[in-house]
């Protein structure tokens, strides 16, 4: 929780006066039990009731200036807790948009969710507390103990002895059920994504009848998470009623000892009211205390969470930024290796080619095969294990991913939209495009017919991830996407496979003739789809099987010949 | 906040009855309890008047009630939060059950429309505001009132003058404690709204992080999340400071409370018809009396957050479910006849899709859908499968109208399989398994063999045991699918509809794929959806559609023939680019 400490560093100034007001009002608080023990002890022994009505106004003052001091620090506490919970939230989400994809894999999108939402919600209540609560509740207890040695020093080591021993079953119980905090925000996790794979998977599961096995599943999860719920529940039941014994036994030690002392009379009667009251001050104010340590937990809990977010060291970081070296290949891979990191088995080995600009390149090869893992490497989603990969001459890492990225149209294999207008789906990558920029892209990208029929044009709304359209449709408007960005190299990652062959080969020829000097890379299962290339790269078990012409190839590569017989290319 | 929501809500601890009753006289007991002991301590008190003048057989009497009382009031304490505990995270799980079979009854337009962030929320974040606001506010508001009533009984039994000074001035309090609440309602409904919006935004463009990154859109998405954020700050600020307002504010009547009962209680004693100990009782009842209303003005704040997130449930829950079909009859024995009659469909009135549309299927034929994107052959899967229900017309399976017969069975005489596939956390095992009955080993690698899935996990570092995940990115796409055609070779169904279901599979894998299929196909009824016009070539007839109707239906050769629309989108896929 330290580590977010820094965020308080802005509020510096509500952070230190609204405790200082709190303060003040607690000093109040604790002059009233003193007013009541002068109004017994003088007032009525005397029967003194003017000084009874002054005494009485000097109460309801001190109120009245302590709600005006607790006002102003509510304010500032508000102001500095949400204050803090809009910056760290602001960071989270720059945070995760400099995650590598490999990072993104590891959280889940579930999780990372979870934690920019609910858990920046705790860490605001905790700062809202700080400066509410952290102050004033052990000043109550403290200050309570010292006015209870201005009335008697020997009764208020009753006082001494009592506060350690609430302290330490607060500490007992919190240590025992800390660790029940993270399960159940971790079994939360898991029944969110139960929930969105259910959302994600309704046709898949509906088509297998998976309903009642999916409420079986569901259930399990909700019950394991109430039950780790009551268990924390049953431990932290007990910490109430044992403060309660505790500070109960401590009044019957006060009247018990007192007693004593009222009848040697070192002790009057009105001092022994006062101190069952500082006593009944110290109960209530250790409620609020154990209050705001299971609020801390839950706080230190959500910013461990928060900060493995913010520890993740950027693996893919902006490099020093460069300019393309001249006449160098678009693309060049030298000797590059790549593994996910799982089992020590590399998903690419060795691979080694250049692809020079302006050049059509296909990509073939069987499932599996790490077609889209090369891809991958070129606009550094992930970073290769071992070897090079140079764009325009200069290694990726060197690029600042911005630079590098703006340089590349990628149009993966799963289309995701967001919700927004076509225009602003379109110009994601690019805000500034003129519309004959965004017009040539769509036309490119065979989608003029999809724009002309919606009903108000690039105007039109997207629902999430594209609901509202068919596959083939989502496919064409992320093709569309891409080259709005005028992108030097394009990347299309088997992305025509919902499109019928007419358009798929319009797409193609568009692109041939429609963009100069770009650098287009197409992977594909379809051999007719990047037979007409200028070069096909064919992949085998993450090594490169062959290059070349598609003619070439067919005199040459094994694996490509069987690859086009399959297709029943070559009759 | 309405009664009917609470009603409902109520309804929901219906099954604790008993622990609710429990808890009903835990509460009585505990706070009776704790309202005794200031008495017996105002005993005590008085007990030890002065110098000399202390009754100590006396106070160790009231000394030892005392210490029964605290240790009977810790032990109702105790034994109500644990009861407590149970009722609310039973209650808690029971909505949230119950909240996600709605959800698999709903039909799927409605989840096809419904963002998914919403649902999302609902089912996690709405309903856990309704154990932390409503089941918890109730026990102090249940415990609050009791203590009111309690102490109200025990000050009016001491002294009536004092008591009724009391009972003047609360309703400032709870004067206060309404202003307040009515402000900060308005704040808290339109913080949540601007929560939601944020929560929506965070979950899109999370979950779409991968293209956010590929168009360096993170800088614009950053600014539009900061734009919200802001303006979730301003109303976060104006909500916690007016929620925030009750504490002090009730704490201010507290001190007038306590001021006017010191003074007039003073007074009494100066009179002589209230002892010293007595009003040290009155003192302590005086902070008791008025710490509920704190509390009770707090929990309404959390209260209206809940009963916000109950009616969200609600409105979940209320909506219209599928048709219910317990009562018809399975589909048994299906023979593979498939006939669609007359049907017309569309998803929007305004914009017709599909237009009388017939086709009629015998057992064992294999047919094949083309046609350009859009042009309803999805749509029509969504009809066979019921996902959806036709507009007008009817679709009969195995000579029954599938509106007659159960979903279930329906669905299950088909095996599936998609172009986006869908695979759940857990192994590769269960997710194979998935849809079969408790399949053995051997029938599991059977049908991953067949699916030819067999050779990749087994080079898994955990085989058949690896956990997996959708969006997991150690298999491939195509590898995936293959899981999902393993899925389906296992329950080896009697009718197959496969939608592009090897599209991101090499032609190789598919070929042989498609072997294993005609194997399982054979004598059985298929659909299938290819783009890939070789991989149909054998279909006992083609269909072939555009804009939602049929435009041609014969076997390849015949259509070729015909020299119409298939011939073009045929030769078109063996031209040269």
């Amino acid at each position: 929780m330290l580590k977010l400490a820094r965020y308080l560093k802005k509020y510096l100034k509500e952070v230190i006066i609204g405790p200082l007001f709190k303060l003040t009002e607690a000093v109040f608080e604790l002059i009233v039990p003193l007013v009541m023990a002068k109004i017994i002890d003088v007032g009525i022994k005397n029967a003194d009731k003017p000084y009874i009505l002054k005494m009485g106004g000097v109460m309801v003052l001190l109120g009245v200036v302590g709600l005006c001091c607790a006002l102003v620090c509510q304010y500032l506490a508000s102001k500095a807790s949400q204050g803090i919970g809009t910056d760290l939230r602001n960071d989270v989400f720059a945070k995760i948009s400099s995650l590598s994809y490999s990072k993104l894999d590891k959280f889940g999108s579930a999780s990372l969710v979870n934690r920019i939402i609910s858990d920046v919600n705790q860490l605001q209540l905790a700062v809202a507390m700080l400066i509410r609560l952290v102050v004033r509740v052990p000043f109550l207890i403290i200050g309570a103990t010292v006015m209870a040695f201005s009335i008697n020093a020997k009764l208020a080591v009753i006082f001494v002895v009592i506060i350690p021993l609430v302290a330490l079953s607060l500490y007992l119980v919190m240590s025992r059920s800390v660790p029940y905090y993270k399960r159940i925000q971790k079994n939360l996790d898991g029944i969110s994504g139960i929930v969105r794979e259910n959302l994600n998977g309704v046709r898949v599961i509906r088509a297998f009848s998976g309903q009642e096995r999916e409420m079986e599943r569901f259930g399990k999860a909700a019950n394991t998470l109430m039950r780790e719920n009551i268990r924390v529940g049953r431990i932290s039941a007990v910490l109430n009623p044992v403060c309660y014994v505790i500070l109960n036994f401590a009044i019957i030690a006060i009247l018990y000892f007192g007693g004593q002392r009222v009848y040697d009379g070192s002790v009057s009667q009105g001092d022994i009211i006062a101190l069952v009251n500082y006593m009944t001050q110290i109960s209530l104010a250790l409620v609020v205390f154990a209050n705001l340590v299971v609020i801390f937990t839950k706080a230190g809990a959500s910013a461990a969470r928060v900060n493995e977010i913010f520890d993740e060291t950027p693996d893919i970081a902006d490099g020093e930024g460069a300019s393309e070296v001249e006449g160098a290949p678009a693309i060049e891979f030298r000797n590059v290796y790549f593994d996910y990191g799982n089992n020590g088995e590399y998903e690419l080995s060795d691979l080694s080619f250049s692809i020079a600009k302006g050049e059509t390149i296909g990509i073939i090869g069987s499932t599996g095969s790490g077609k889209s893992t090369l891809i991958n490497l070129i606009p550094r989603f992930y970073d290769a294990a071992m070897g090079d990969v140079l764009v325009d001459g200069v290694n990726v890492k060197e690029y600042k991913l911005e630079e590098l990225r703006k340089k590349i149209g990628v149009v993966p294999q799963k289309s995701s939209l967001f919700s927004g207008t076509v225009a602003e789906n379109l110009t994601i990558g690019n805000e500034n495009a003129s519309e004959d920029v965004l017009k040539k892209a769509v036309r490119i990208a065979q989608a003029e017919d999809i724009i002309e029929r919606m009903p108000k044009g690039f105007d039109t709304f997207i629902a999430e991830g594209g609901r509202n359209l068919s596959g083939g449709q989502r496919q064409r408007l992320t093709i569309a996407r891409a080259l709005v960005c005028e992108p030097q190299i394009l990347i299309l990652d088997d992305s025509s496979s919902a499109l019928d062959y007419v358009t798929d080969l319009n797409l193609r020829k568009a692109i041939k003739e429609e963009t100069d000097n770009m650098t287009v890379l197409i992977v594909s299962q379809r051999a007719a789809a990047i037979k007409s290339a200028d070069r096909i790269i064919v992949l085998d078990e993450g090594r490169i099987a062959a290059i070349g012409k598609h003619e070439e190839l067919l005199k040459t590569s094994d694996v490509y010949i069987e690859i086009c017989k399959s297709q029943e290319v070559l009759n | 906040m309405n009664k009917k929501t609470l009603k409902r809500l109520l309804s929901y601890v219906k099954p604790y009855t008993p622990l609710a009753v429990l808890a009903f006289i835990l509460a009585a007991v505990g706070v009776s309890l704790t309202l005794t002991a200031p008495i017996i301590i105002g005993k005590a008190v008085d007990c030890a008047v002065g110098v000399g003048e202390v009754d100590f057989a006396k106070m160790m009497n009231y000394i030892i009630i005392l210490v029964f009382v605290v240790l009977g009031t810790a032990l109702a304490n105790w034994a109500l939060g644990f009861v407590m505990n149970k009722i609310s995270h039973g209650t808690v799980r029971d909505i949230r059950t119950q909240a996600f079979a709605k959800f698999s009854r709903l039909p799927l337009s409605y989840i096809d429309h419904t963002p998914k962030g919403d649902t999302m929320s609902v089912i996690i974040s709405d309903i856990d505001s309704i154990s932390d606001g409503i089941i918890q506010g109730f026990t102090q508001l249940f415990t609050g009132i009791a203590t009111i009533i309690g102490t109200l009984i025990f000050m009016f039994g001491i002294n009536v003058k004092i008591a009724l000074v009391c009972v003047c001035i609360t309703p400032l309090s709870l004067f206060v404690a309404s202003w307040i609440s009515r402000h900060s309602y308005k704040m808290f409904s339109e913080q949540s709204e601007v929560r939601g919006e944020l929560g929506g935004y965070v979950n899109e463009i999370i979950s779409g992080q991968k293209t956010v990154q590929a168009f360096s859109f993170q800088k614009r998405s950053a600014e539009k999340f900061g734009e919200i954020n802001q303006r979730l700050y301003k109303c976060g600020v104006k909500a916690q400071f007016l929620s925030a307002l009750t504490n002090p504010s009730t704490r201010f009547v507290n001190g007038i409370v306590y001021a006017a009962v010191g003074i007039t209680g003073a007074f009494t004693v100066v009179n002589g018809a209230l002892t010293v100990g007595f009003l040290s009782t009155f003192l302590a009842y005086a902070n008791q009396y008025t710490k509920p209303f704190n509390e009770i003005s707090g929990v309404i704040t959390e209260l209206q957050a809940a009963f916000a997130g109950a009616e969200r449930v609600f409105a979940l829950l209320d909506e219209k479910e599928e048709e219910p079909d317990n009562a018809l009859p399975s589909l048994e024995d299906c023979d593979g006849t498939v006939s669609v009659e007359n049907v017309f469909f569309s998803y929007d009135k305004n914009i017709p899709l599909i237009e009388d549309f017939n086709l009629n299927v015998s057992p064992g034929q294999r047919v094949a859908i083309v046609g350009p994107t859009g042009c309803g052959k999805t749509t029509l899967i969504n009809l066979l499968m019921r996902f959806y229900d036709v507009d007008k017309g009817r679709i009969v399976v195995s000579g029954k109208d599938i509106t007659e017969i159960t979903r279930d069975s329906l669905r299950s005489s088909y095996g599936m399989v998609l172009q986006e596939t869908w695979l759940f956390k857990g192994t590769i095992r269960e997710n194979i398994a998935y849809g079969a009955d408790n399949p053995t080993d051997e029938e599991i690698i059977e049908a991953a063999k067949t699916a030819y899935a067999h050779s990749f996990i087994k080079r898994l570092p955990q085989g058949y045991d690896t956990i997996i995940s959708d969006d997991d990115e150690n298999i491939s796409q195509g590898q995936k699918q293959l899981l999902c055609i393993a899925r389906v070779m296992l329950i080896k169904p009697r009718m197959l509809i496969l939608d592009e279901a090897t599209s991101s599979i090499d032609t190789m894998t598919e070929i042989r794929v498609q072997k294993a299929f005609n194997k399982i196909m054979n004598g059985r009824t298929s659909f299938v959806i290819a783009h890939r016009l070789s991989t149909i070539k054998e279909a006992d007839a083609i269909l072939v559609m555009k804009s939602g109707k049929v435009i041609e239906i014969g076997t390849h050769d015949e259509l070729l023939a015909k020299k119409g629309f298939y011939y073009e989108l045929y030769n078109s896929q063996y031209k040269q680019a």
